[in-house]
């Protein structure tokens, strides 16, 4: 173990011991600033982009591409630095050792290097904004207009390998920390939900990541070393990489979906007081049935690119067939509120918040994995609400009831006060608000990533309204950041369970943990799981 | 138990509902495939409005009967036994696989109208370029707007001379992907005179946004006397 040279909280702060810690609680802690740093540009970058749709016709920038420069940096930044690092980064490193009993993960130095690769992306990345060949690519990069534009793609191609090198060494880190490292006499079915997840979620990225570093790549070498793997005119082929890049970055919607399923089942389990209903058939059925069939759905996300028909008909059976899995894993979520002792904090409030995400997200997937539906939704503000709720929205709204349900465990401090409630209600409304009016013009033909709809003068109020809503959902999440700050330093002390929950990171470890997370070795019994409330 | 036989019960309907996939237009005539669009779109938003319902209603009914009156209180939910835990399973992801398989042959088959193209079609060639369309109609004659006439189903054979497009017609509820290197195709009906528009649905830069033309059903002889004055 190397955490001999991390200090105690209560001492005096001290950067250098950040910078070189291979404490997985500072690492995590640092996942989670790095990340957060990345959601408020990209977050700001939305704003601007509302703005921007708020009427029809340019409202402050200058030519499209300023737009698209935006357009690029919210989307790879939000998933690429916020949602992945924040869930696979920032909850699997502060919470999963703690939840198994675990004084580290396998690997601490292995872990600082993840970070520190992280925190080169980020600044990377941050930085692509300010050169004067801004990439305008989005977050997919599709050749061949990757390849011809004065755009700079390859800070894009940069940042994926820095990040994909990061998750790859963390997917193995985390692999062995659980297969090794559980606490004597933990067996697979007496595992949380959210460490299942985690697992999922890095087998996915240990498996599909390298096909993503290969697509950036041959990207790079068209763009700068003159080959011509997508270029048509040499015998190349455009749809190659959109073959290669969703590949990888249709699992990549599970490597955000799954952990924060996980996250939610932790809270609703915690505050409803219940086991997990039907455990074995969410963990088996669920989860891995989502982790069998993600790998094999990729190409309703190519829909409409000239595909075979036999092909699109035959992803549409297997996308369909995702909600199964996914089916499992909401009847479990909702099994666990059946006679249940429901008690409501912030966390649960984003908790209950989540269960409506995951309902309407889930739901508006059904029309677009039918083929002939999707012909005439793709690419429409339909989809663009759509993966909103069930990707972005879903998933944010994990990291924030995260931090609310374990910032007791995080800072030894509260965080749920008025405020917290306050700036919840903003944030709900505000997403809605935004959302909806995109759902409702998506299927009437307003396009995605328009700035200027002046051919369809009849959206604009939607539009209007959608910017209103942008402006709530920011001013709820400012108030939100503020008060964890502030609660982080001068919030009232927590009791050591404030939850009365079952699970190890509460009952056997001080708030914060110490280095080596544990004061005594744990071990749990046989009959132990981390659900047994009713005993 | 009762539940469970609730679900049987419900899981025969669904079976029942998927053999009983209704005809769509009548042999012989060209189908509408907007028409098609509409219908299959309306039965799948009540589809999933009623799933929806059924669980949110469920989550609040749950949310509010079993809050705690006390904090010491804890669940009452006991562990299931081997036989619940495989009826759960077996029977919510029956019911999901049968609403799902019921969806996919009620899609395939609105998608087999429109990937057939008539054999009375009229081909028009579209090219994408950064960033406006053209079109160049069968006898050699092209335009920067499409113009067809009423009656005539119009095949488009498309591809771009630069990056990826996407041709959108929002009124005949079809998109297809324009790509340099490959030709992709699609066919609409235009059964009445109408005036509408094609939007470029993949992003592809600087006026990405302002990548639209007008498209018009118009009257056959109208068509004839616009196209001869195109040439």
């Amino acid at each position: 173990m190397s955490t001999a040279t991390t200090t105690h909280d209560q001492e005096a702060f001290n950067l250098k011991e950040w910078i070189f810690t291979t404490d997985h609680k500072r690492i995590g802690v640092m996942y989670l600033i790095g990340s957060m740093a990345a959601f408020a540009v990209a977050g700001m970058m939305a704003l601007m982009m509302r703005l921007e749709q708020a009427n029809i016709g340019a409202q402050f920038i200058e030519t499209g591409t300023d737009y698209n420069e935006w357009l690029y940096f919210h989307g790879a930044a939000m998933i690429l630095a916020f949602l992945i690092p924040g869930l696979t980064g920032f909850a699997a490193n502060y919470f999963l050792p703690l939840m198994i009993g675990a004084a580290d993960v396998a690997f601490p130095r292995i872990n600082a290097f993840s970070i520190w690769l992280f925190y080169f992306a980020i600044v990377l990345a941050l930085l692509s904004v300010v050169v004067p060949d801004t990439p305008d690519i989005m977050w997919t990069g599709y050749p061949p207009y990757a390849v011809t534009t004065e755009g700079n793609t390859s800070f894009y191609v940069f940042t994926v390998h820095l990040l994909g090198f990061s998750s790859i060494l963390g997917a193995v880190n985390f692999l062995v920390t659980v297969i090794y490292m559980r606490a004597p006499g933990m067996g697979w079915n007496q595992l949380n939900i959210f460490v299942w997840t985690t697992l999922a979620a890095f087998v996915l990225q240990l498996v599909f990541i390298p096909v993503l570093a290969a697509a950036v790549t041959l990207l790079l070498f068209d763009k700068y070393l003159g080959t011509h793997f997508f270029d048509p005119a040499a015998g190349g082929d455009v749809l190659l990489y959109q073959n290669l890049f969703w590949f990888y970055s249709h699992p990549a919607v599970y490597v955000i979906f799954l952990p924060a399923v996980g996250i939610l089942f932790e809270i609703i389990a915690t505050m409803a007081k219940n086991q997990i209903f039907n455990y074995k058939v969410c963990v088996y059925g669920g989860i891995g049935g989502v982790v069998a069939i993600g790998g094999e759905v990729w190409i309703h996300h190519l829909y409409v690119t000239g595909m075979p028909d036999w092909l699109r008909i035959g992803m549409m059976i297997s996308t369909l067939l995702i909600s199964v899995p996914v089916g499992l894993i909401v009847m479990s979520l909702w099994g666990t509120l059946w006679r249940a002792a429901i008690s409501y904090n912030v966390a649960m409030m984003y908790s209950v918040a989540m269960l409506y995400l995951i309902m309407v997200g889930g739901l508006t997937g059904i029309p677009l994995a039918m083929t002939s539906l999707t012909v005439h939704l793709s690419e429409t503000s339909f989809i663009h609400a759509h993966f909103h709720f069930i990707m972005g929205l879903f998933s944010t709204y994990a990291v924030f009831a995260a931090v609310y349900y374990w910032f007791p465990k995080m800072t030894g401090r509260m965080a749920d006060n008025g405020w917290a409630r306050i700036s919840f209600w903003l944030n709900f409304i505000g997403i809605n608000v935004t959302f909806w009016p995109l759902f409702i013009i998506g299927p009437q033909g307003m396009p995605r990533r328009y700035w200027n709809y002046e051919m369809f003068p009849q959206f604009e109020a939607y539009h209007e309204v959608a910017t209103v809503g942008a402006f709530l959902t920011a001013a709820g999440v400012a108030i939100m950041i503020i008060n964890w700050i502030t609660s982080a330093i001068s919030g009232p002390k927590a009791p050591a369970n404030p939850w009365n929950s079952r699970s190890l990171e509460w009952t056997h470890a001080p708030n914060p943990p110490g280095p080596g997370n544990f004061p005594e070795a744990v071990t749990v019994a046989d009959d132990w799981t981390p659900y047994d409330y009713n005993k | 138990m009762k539940l469970k036989r609730f679900f049987s019960v419900l899981n025969g309907a669904a079976m029942a509902l998927l053999f009983a996939t209704p005809a769509f237009a009548a042999a012989g005539d060209t189908p509408d495939t907007r028409a098609d669009w509409d219908e299959l779109w309306h039965e799948v938003l009540v589809d999933i409005t009623v799933i929806g319902v059924i669980f949110i209603v469920a989550a609040i009914y749950m949310l509010i009967r079993f809050k705690a009156t006390n904090p010491e209180q804890v669940g009452t939910a006991t562990r299931l036994t081997t036989a619940n835990a495989i009826g759960w399973a077996l029977i919510p992801a029956a019911i999901f696989m049968a609403d799902d398989f019921y969806l996919a042959a009620k899609g395939w088959t609105v998608w087999d109208h429109q990937r057939t193209v008539p054999e009375n079609a009229m081909e028009v060639k579209v090219t994408g370029y950064q960033w406006y369309w053209e079109f160049e109609y069968e006898d050699g004659t092209t335009t920067d707007e499409l113009k067809v006439p009423v009656g005539t189903p119009v095949v488009l054979r498309m591809t771009s001379d630069d990056v990826i497009h996407s041709f959108g017609l929002p009124y005949y509820r079809l998109t297809e992907d324009v790509m340099p290197g490959r030709i992709t195709y699609i066919w609409f009906n235009p059964i009445e005179e109408v005036e509408t528009l094609v939007t470029c649905r993949e992003f592809c830069g600087n006026s990405h946004s302002e990548m639209f033309t007008a498209v018009e059903a118009i009257a056959p002889a109208e068509f004839e006397k616009w196209l001869a004055e195109q040439g």
